[in-house]
């Protein structure tokens, strides 16, 4: 790579900052922190100026790559453009200049944007309540099986088995297990939905819950879910519905509207604040009724014309998180909302399913697409005929760097051999969709001509073919240089 | 096509089992290692833990995805392979030796006829691959 470590920078008494004479008295460390606490030798830092250091990172980030550089495909991460209005709502200095301790009384505004954020979450998922304290996906999901736990056991009820379909996230069972449940699987069908059959063998009174992500992983709506609903709700079991998809239902239909009792949102997917490192994440959790006592607390509510944090909540799992969850996402999230509206939101979803079909054409005369249906905001296909060539999805998403796009999502969902993953979002054009289908196309046919072309690549990115295998064995996590 | 050793029996969830009398020893498939690519990573249970059939014995990772391994008989681990902690490579080179997981001593011997053999295993990878 031609920008070398900062380490390797680093010359012996470089320094960017000279500070001035101390001259307040002083203790010595030792006398402060403990022997066993302290270091014993000094520690690697580098040596740079500030040049020095302005200009590696300067280096280093024109070599990043975001959806304000280009085309971003990547399967259930639903990277759509971030609006720069809504940055402009976060830099406001009434809300930058927050502290987390002001008196209630002097952070009206703030609270009232939470609230209102509040019920329009539940608004758009058919929830009635919602909390905005889980910090990303993951997290909602842990907030959303504990609230169902300590539902199920204010009831009375010990319920041991969450059921999650093989198309699932990995965060679904990962969050179950950690939440104490057992993870029971349930398979796909031909058609992508969940197996009603196997569902109904393995549901029964010791359900806790069904874990499901609609539309699928697969980009399939469930056809069944009225169905599944039922069998899970007649065994005494609830619905909790991963949100990650939400993007392709906004307006059309919810999650409370298919029975589900418990959701959680991505607002750095479907409601456009910035993912990935631009993040923080922010995963808000929306629930039913009678699970609103179990919600974490504090919870903005509304007294008269006084909005509050509302901390008197004795059935609460307690707090998921510091102080008033990530504040200046949920303000580029409620700017986001309001600026959109109803209807607005209702296209975004229009778009999303649209733009996906469109690319899925493009692209079906040349990928396998292994489910012969409409899609909704994202679609699965992988190569064929391209096995003999030596020529693997992995080639393919390398090759694509070349071309100036970032991949998408790929091996997975698990159940699809060398699968890709392709969401091409709302915010993409017709123009963006036909030049990316037609360097899929080209890529396709430099895998039949001229396959070594492909499993090199990539050519012209900083860095070629990582090599991954030995980076997850004997990871170098520190410059020992 | 995968190599399948014909005295060796199968599970549909792509282990393969050595019996001998009342003692399994258990691994995944040429298949199966194929299909997940490098590994990387193997996380296997304690000598002593017990499992039912189609319980999670471990996990084995490879640069793509994480995966279970289940395991296709009841009974209780007397053995595991701890070199593939090291040498997770191991189950790519070598599937049906040196890459052996665990040794069970079965709880339930009659559980054997529901697993596979080389033939009908070879038909269910036709099938579903």
């Amino acid at each position: 790579m031609s920008e070398p470590l900062i380490f390797e920078l680093s010359r012996p008494g470089r320094r960017g900052i000279l500070p001035p004479e101390n001259d307040v008295p002083c203790k010595e460390v030792e006398q402060l922190i403990p022997a066993g606490m302290l270091r014993q030798d000094e520690p690697q830092l580098p040596e740079v100026s500030e040049l020095d250091v302005v200009r590696h990172y300067t280096r280093l980030s024109r070599m990043n790559y975001g959806v304000d550089v280009g085309f971003y495909p990547l399967g259930s991460c639903t990277m759509k453009y971030n609006p720069k209005i809504c940055e402009d709502a976060a830099n406001l200095p009434g809300f930058t200049r927050l502290h987390p301790y002001q008196p209630e009384e002097t952070v009206q505004g703030a609270l009232e944007l939470m609230y209102h954020t509040q019920n329009y979450l539940a608004e758009i998922t058919g929830m009635d309540a919602v909390t905005l304290q889980p910090a990303a996906g993951a997290h909602g999901e842990l907030t959303g099986l504990l609230i169902i736990k300590a539902y199920l056991k204010h009831r009375g009820e010990k319920r041991t088995k969450v059921i999650v379909p093989d198309s699932a996230h990995g965060t679904n069972p990962a969050t179950a297990t950690l939440a104490g449940f057992k993870v029971v699987q349930v398979k796909s069908d031909l058609r992508g939905n969940v197996d009603i059959e196997a569902l109904r063998e393995v549901v029964d009174e010791d359900t806790a819950a069904l874990m499901l992500t609609n539309p699928s992983t697969l980009g399939l709506f469930e056809e069944n879910i009225v169905q599944i609903a039922e069998i899970v709700h007649n065994a005494g079991g609830l619905l909790y519905y991963d949100g990650a998809n939400m993007n392709a239902i906004m307006g059309i239909t919810s999650p409370g509207r298919m029975g589900f009792d418990v959701v959680h949102l991505n607002l750095h997917k479907t409601f456009a604040t910035p993912h990935g490192g631009g993040g923080p994440g922010s995963g808000p959790v929306g629930v039913k009724a009678e699970l609103e006592p179990f919600l974490p607390k504090p919870v903005v509510v509304k007294e008269n014309d006084t909005y509050r944090l509302d901390y008197n909540r004795p059935l609460s799992i307690g707090r998921v998180r510091g102080f008033y969850a990530s504040f200046g996402v949920v303000v580029k999230a409620y700017t986001y909302l309001i600026s959109q509206g109803g209807s607005g939101l209702k296209s975004i979803s229009e778009h999303a399913v649209l733009n996906a079909n469109y690319l899925m054409h493009r692209l079906a005369g040349h990928l396998n697409i292994p489910f012969d249906r409409r899609c909704m905001h994202e679609f699965v296909c992988r190569p064929r005929g391209l096995k003999g060539k030596g020529v693997r999805t992995l080639d393919l998403a390398k090759r694509m760097l070349d071309y100036g796009y970032h991949p998408p999502t790929i091996y997975f969902p698990l159940i699809v051999e060398e699968v890709m993953m392709m969401e091409p979002t709302e915010t993409e054009s017709k123009e963006t969709l036909d030049d990316f289908a037609r360097s899929v196309i080209k890529i396709l046919q430099e895998a039949a001509e001229d396959p070594e072309q492909v499993k090199t690549a990539p050519h012209s990115t900083p860095v070629g073919r990582l090599d991954e295998v030995t980076a997850a064995r004997k990871p170098v996590l520190r410059y020992n240089g | 096509m995968a190599n399948i050793p014909a005295e060796l029996k199968y599970s549909r969830e792509h282990e393969w089992i050595k019996l001998d009398g009342d003692r399994a020893t258990i691994g995944i498939t040429d298949y199966a290692q194929d299909s997940l690519g490098d590994i990387v990573f193997v996380e296997l249970p304690s000598v002593g833990d017990t499992f039912e059939a189609e319980d999670t014995l471990g996990v084995v990772e490879s640069v793509k995805a994480a995966s279970d391994i289940y395991t296709p008989l009841s009974g209780r681990v007397v053995e595991i392979n701890e070199e593939l902690l090291d040498a997770p490579e191991t189950i790519n080179e070598d599937p049906y030796g040196k890459g052996w997981m665990v040794v069970m001593e079965l709880s339930d011997p009659s559980q054997v006829e529901n697993l596979l053999s080389k033939a009908e295993y070879e038909a269910y990878l036709e099938e579903n691959a």
